[in-house]
């Protein structure tokens, strides 16, 4: 039996349940222990070109996404600037 | 390329602590191509571009994102909080648009109905006052009322912004007296936003004496965005150096401009 610390990500992806959770308002699911990083790159998205709230909470750091762990019923929305009057 | 009319010739366009050239601001929206913006506000002259707040599509990535084809070093990104309802909505999209980390700047608007996107006053004034005490310089999309113009000024507003006619409509300066009256009457600058059509709207808009006018479906839709855009450019300048410079009285009767003296028998 290995610890926890030395398995793998898709060790532990078999035995946790995924994350669902809502993505600019659709469901979404991720992998356990995802973060908003790693949703971030699933979608080629540019930190640095994107605002987030998570849970209406507007994330000022945006080099910390690495850090913020994603748990079931998260609400997430990613912005952008378009075009506009 | 001129930019703007001869600094000798004008005085400084401040807005909230800012110098800039120009006296026309303009919108990224509706236009038919991305490539097609890019050239038309380079034409423009404008050095402050205006930007929404949206979801990004996330099946589609990065390629819709304005700040793929306009360089935010070279603009002045203006966040707007178009089509929000309320005070609340309104502010959550000012705060998003601060955290992108490029200006405390928001051309806030609140609207009261859809179908002429007139604003909803009350709201208004409401999102003006908390955005402005956390340290926004909010620029306040209002219509043609002087009341509700001080009452934003007193809400600290750093810029009122009158319209001339309701957004996109293109109908031009509706009631160029209330936008006189108030351009009068602030203290902060009045930059005339959203309704005008043409090159001659924007010059009689800026003969009455407002600070600059922010313009977007009027460079969008025309048929050639760029020609419209310089058009724009000149139209504002000269607007702007006709005000300064004073036209004539008016008269009822013709007055000759040449002698009537020496003529023959």
């Amino acid at each position: 039996m290995t610890t926890t610390a030395a398995r793998t990500r898709d060790e532990l992806a078999g035995e946790a349940a995924p994350i669902t959770l809502k993505v600019n308002g659709e469901p979404a699911c991720l992998a356990p222990r995802s973060t908003l990083g790693d949703l971030l790159r699933s979608h080629e998205l540019d930190p640095r070109l994107v605002v987030i709230e998570h849970n209406r909470v507007i994330l000022r750091d945006r080099g910390g996404y690495d850090a913020v762990a994603l748990t079931d019923g998260d609400l997430i929305e990613i912005v952008h600037f378009v075009g506009g009057g | 390329m001129a930019t703007a009319a001869e600094p000798a010739l004008d005085t400084p366009f401040v807005v909230a602590g800012r110098e800039f050239r120009s006296r026309l601001m303009v919108g990224t929206g509706k236009y038919a191509s991305n490539d097609q913006m890019a050239r038309a506000i380079e034409a423009s002259g404008a050095e402050v571009v205006t930007v929404a707040v949206r979801r990004v599509n996330l099946d589609r990535t990065k390629e819709e994102g304005v700040l793929y084809h306009l360089d935010p070093s070279r603009y002045f990104l203006l966040a707007n909080t178009a089509g929000c309802f309320s005070a609340d909505e309104a502010m959550r999209y000012a705060r998003l648009a601060r955290a992108a980390g490029f200006n405390e700047w928001i051309k806030l608007e609140v609207i009261g109905d859809g179908d002429t996107l007139l604003p909803d006053v009350a709201g208004l004034l409401e999102a003006t006052r908390a955005l402005a005490s956390e340290g926004f310089q909010v620029l306040a999309y209002t219509n043609d009322d002087l009341i509700t113009a001080l009452r934003l000024e007193d809400a600290g507003a750093a810029v009122v912004m009158p319209l001339a006619s309701p957004i996109g409509s293109g109908l031009g300066l509706l009631n160029p007296y209330s936008i006189r009256t108030i351009k009068h009457r602030l203290g902060v600058p009045v930059i005339v936003d959203a309704g005008v059509g043409t090159a001659s709207d924007a010059c009689v808009t800026m003969e009455q004496g407002v600070d600059g006018i922010l313009m977007n479906t009027a460079l969008a839709a025309a048929r050639d965005p760029v020609r419209m855009a310089t058009a724009m450019r000149l139209a504002v300048e000269a607007g702007r150096l006709a005000f300064l410079a004073g036209r004539m009285p008016r008269r009822e009767v013709a007055v000759p401009s040449s002698p009537t003296v020496g003529m023959l028998d």
